[in-house]
């Protein structure tokens, strides 16, 4: 039932009450009001839910909230850092690698992890590590255009 | 819509020509409805300044005043009760425009955005369109049928263009000298050649202006018609990299609960007995029963859920067709009914003659079966009651509509509903309807608190609605010169759109035939079109085979249409259709027509592994021409989501069920294109600036997969001619 769990989001300690077995996604969401993580299945097949947790991206659906205590969670929100948004956020923007944009944030996120493991990927290792994330609006050649680009930025610099 | 209502072989001869014929499943709405707002009300409500409103064009306005200013619109008059769209420049400078159209993915509030700041010429950023809120804004039939960038664009660019007018006419008068001396540029009036200006919220200030243009005022012709035709990026997009928009989803109130629906186990279940739970007391448990409708609301969505699991239900079940008897159950069950709902019909010439005395005959057989939109959010609703007074947020195509169905479902008049549409995450013609509206305002209405409501994708895949399947039936007759000569096409139950062969025959019979189906079905991007293509031009193709010509060739020599023409010859150019030769395994295949006032031409290399019967499509050709080209980049954005979300219904998408149950309500089961599924997608855009422009959200979908199969055919010998054509690759199929 129900208990205190300490939550470390985006740099923040925020104490919740919840069931430990609750998912993480819907803690998120409907408790600290993060409602930048989308729910699009809840089993682990579309990625809308993706955040990271200790760097690793982690289907929020499918996680309870108990397992990611104590661990640092990142979430879209907390890409941004004073007022500057994350390369991959920029490159999403400068493709315009989004349509309806629900996928948009699970993409972002799964890419944030990915480049970090993999600075400079070919298209194919992209589109492997990004086979889990759907876009049903079909917008995936920009997506990949996107993650090509921050990878191409990341490097750079 | 009454040209719906003429005689049906007017309407389907009317269907094939006009640009916007209404889709079949697309749910007609009622009348427009009359706009309650006074002048005076607009200026209390908007501030003072100027208002330019669009009037709908069953109200002749500003007509007999006889007194318009040098602008050209009405002045002063009384306001118009229909309206499309209106603008208003506040003293502050700050422009908002409303209009009842949505944002689901395909980009309008910034293209309509652009529309407006090109003619008012005022920077982008500082314009605020306020969408689809039905106290705030015109009423509005619904946002599908790719209407909104022929029809709203179009008058909101007049609008715009009014504004800017009456904007020159205040100065002028302000300043006392011409107006033809003056000019609108960034925001401000100036004295061309002179460093004199006057910001507009400057010069509307104290001002409470209103002019009114009709809808159908003689449209700037569209030779002259400058469409910038620039790109711009989404107008909000910082706010979906970052997370930070609002989507029907996400949406909360304070004291919030959350909603869960009891199922019934099958389609027209009806519940016979559900026992008293008790809840959890902390959970702040609400429970409805309502005849067959029953469900919870609780703090959270986790006690809804356990609240849920909780209640033991006794369903009373009808037995119902599976997939196995789908297609022989549509041909046998034709719907026998008149107007609208009843048979279409179009002949020409004496087929059965022509058809037997061609010298090549061919009959055969296509099928599509049910698929599911599953956009990527499920539907999802906030419903606030105060007193008799309802609030939703809700994402759908059609807020009106929704408002209709709340106040008919919650016995309230329609005054006292209110529905707001949040820019949502997609829809595809797959959210016209408002069930998961009337589940949360059922709940809150209980419960006595705001309740949202946000669909499982389980029950997104089950109790929306589907694409329909259908059964459709091709003959053709061709001279031994490739010829055609006679068409015979019937399509049982997936739609009317696109019907009508664009191909000369001099003999022709072509039907309609609506039948009893056993899904509840609905409006899909360009769904009859996509049926009918798929069928027309893999039969195309059977019938070049049986001329042993060439497909485009024999495509060519029996068509006329020039635009079309183009497309396919763009397609084929860019392709390389008469250059390259499929290697080994490969094949090409070209499909193409015309819809909604697009003309799409798709040229497909397909590589098929013999051993596993694996298919993949190695690359797609793209030639579209929808007129003048508002946005190159959202355009082209369109036209390959189009594809790639086709290819899942060419290849794999498939809603299986038996007796009453969907059986794969999953994205586990129910397989969607991703990103390796996806090719090189080439798109050819023809700009045709001496055509006003058509919408884009559907047309380019339809030539892919008669493209893909085509393709398949030349790779393999193997004609599909059943969508999905390879749910479990080439060797079951
Ligand atoms: S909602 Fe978690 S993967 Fe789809
Ligand atoms: S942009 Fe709509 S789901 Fe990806």
């Amino acid at each position: 039932m129900a208990s205190v769990i300490k939550l470390h989001v985006n740099g923040t300690l925020y104490p919740v009450t919840a069931d430990p077995r609750a998912s993480l996604l819907s803690v998120l969401r409907d408790q600290l009001d993060l409602t930048g993580t989308k729910y699009g299945c809840g089993e682990a097949q579309c990625g809308a839910c993706t955040v990271l947790i200790d760097g690793h991206p982690r289907r929020s659906c499918i996680t309870r909230v108990g397992t990611a205590a104590g661990r640092q969670i990142t979430t879209i929100e907390g890409l941004e850092q004073h007022g500057k948004l994350h390369p991959v956020q920029e490159a999403f923007l400068a493709e315009e690698a989004m349509q309806c944009a629900y996928c948009t944030s699970g993409m972002i996120m799964t890419a944030v992890a990915f480049l970090k493991a993999n600075p400079s990927p070919t298209e194919e290792e992209i589109e492997h590590a990004m086979e889990g994330n759907i876009c049903r609006c079909g917008t995936y050649p920009r997506i990949l255009a996107a993650v090509q680009r921050a990878a191409q930025k990341g490097t750079q610099s | 819509m009454s040209a719906d209502r003429g005689p049906v072989d007017a309407r389907l001869a009317a269907a094939s020509e006009s640009a916007t014929e209404p889709e079949r499943y697309e749910f007609r709405a009622p009348a427009v409805h009359h706009f309650e707002l006074q002048r005076r009300d607009f200026f209390k409500f908007l501030g003072a300044g100027v208002l330019v409103v669009c009037a709908l064009k069953q109200v002749a306005v500003g007509q007999e005043s006889g007194a318009r200013p040098p602008g050209g619109f009405g002045f002063g008059e009384p306001l118009p009760k229909e309206i499309s769209a209106w603008l208003h420049i506040g003293e502050n400078g700050v422009v908002t425009v409303y209009t009842g159209k949505v944002e689901i993915g395909q980009n309008i509030r910034t293209s309509l955005a652009q529309a407006v700041a090109e003619e008012l010429r005022y920077p982008l950023g500082k314009i605020e369109l306020t969408m689809g809120d039905t106290q705030l804004t015109p009423y509005d039939m619904g946002t599908f049928g790719s209407r909104t960038t022929p029809t709203m664009n179009l008058q909101l660019r007049k609008v715009a263009a009014a504004a800017r007018e009456q904007l020159i006419a205040l100065a002028a008068a302000k300043w006392n000298v011409d107006a033809q001396k003056l000019k609108a540029v960034n925001g401000r009036v100036e004295i061309a050649g002179t460093r004199k200006s006057i910001a507009y919220g400057e010069l509307v200030a104290g001002q409470q202006l209103t002019a009114v243009i009709p809808a159908d005022d003689p449209l700037i012709p569209p030779a002259q018609w400058t469409v910038e035709g620039r790109s711009i990026s989404k107008v909000d997009g910082r706010d979906f990299v970052t997370g930070k928009h609002r989507y029907p989803s996400d949406q909360t109130l304070p004291g919030m609960l959350h909603g869960k629906i009891l199922r019934a186990p099958s389609f027209g279940g009806t519940l016979v007995s559900i026992n008293a739970p008790s809840f959890d007391l902390a959970d702040n448990v609400t429970f409805v029963r309502d005849g067959s409708f029953a469900g919870v609301a609780a703090a959270s969505e986790d006690a809804a859920i356990r609240a849920l699991n909780s209640l033991q239900a006794k369903w009373n079940e009808q037995p119902q067709i599976s997939n196995s008897d789908l297609f022989a159950y549509l041909k046998s069950n034709p719907v026998d009914a008149t107007g609208f709902d009843g048979a279409q019909k179009y002949e020409t010439g004496s087929v059965d003659k022509d058809l037997a005395a061609a010298d090549h005959q061919l009959h055969q057989t296509y099928t599509v079966s049910y698929i599911q939109h599953a956009p990527l959010e499920p539907r999802a609703a906030l419903a606030q009651w105060s007193g008799n007074t309802l609030t939703v947020w809700t994402g759908t195509q059609r807020p009106f509509a929704v408002r209709t169905e709340l106040a008919q479902a919650m016995h309230v008049p329609e005054e006292q509903v209110r529905v707001l549409m949040p820019d949502m995450g997609a829809a595809y013609g797959g959210k016209h309807t408002g069930e998961c509206a009337v589940e949360a305002a059922r709940l809150a209405r209980a419960a006595n608190a705001p309740v949202k409501l946000v669909w499982t994708r389980e029950e997104e895949f089950t109790w929306a609605y589907f694409r329909p399947a259908g059964v459709i039936d091709v003959a053709g007759g061709i001279r031994s010169d490739g010829t055609l000569v006679a068409w015979e096409f019937t399509n049982y139950n997936s739609g009317a759109a696109a019907v009508r062969t664009f191909y000369e025959a001099p003999s022709q019979r072509i039907v309609f035939q609506p039948t009893r189906y056993p899904l509840r079905q609905g409006s899909y991007r360009a769904l009859a079109a996509t049926a009918n293509h798929f069928a027309r031009e893999s039969f195309m193709d059977e019938l070049a085979d049986a001329a042993n010509m060439d497909p485009l060739a024999f495509r060519l020599k029996n068509l006329k249409n020039d635009r079309l023409r183009a497309v396919f010859e763009a397609a084929a150019e860019k392709f390389g259709w008469n250059r390259a030769k499929p290697a080994p395994g490969h094949g090409f295949g070209i499909g193409g027509g015309f819809e909604k006032g697009g003309n799409v031409a798709t040229c497909v290399e397909a590589a098929v592994d013999r051993e596993s019967g694996f298919v993949k499509i190695a690359r797609i050709v793209v030639a579209f021409e929808c007129g003048a080209i508002v946005n190159p980049a959202n355009l082209k954005n369109q036209i390959v989501g189009a594809n790639v979300m086709g290819l899942g219904g060419a290849l794999f998408e498939k809603i299986d069920f038996a007796n009453g149950r969907i059986l794969n309500p999953k994205f586990s089961e129910y397989r969607v294109p991703r990103f390796s599924d996806v090719p090189p997608i080439d798109v050819v855009l023809l700009d045709r600036k001496d055509i006003p422009p058509a919408g884009a959200g559907e047309t380019p979908i339809v030539g892919l997969a008669p493209a893909i199969g085509n393709a398949i055919f030349q790779a393999t010998g193997k004609r599909l001619r059943s969508l999905p054509m390879v749910p479990n690759g080439l060797n079951r199929a």
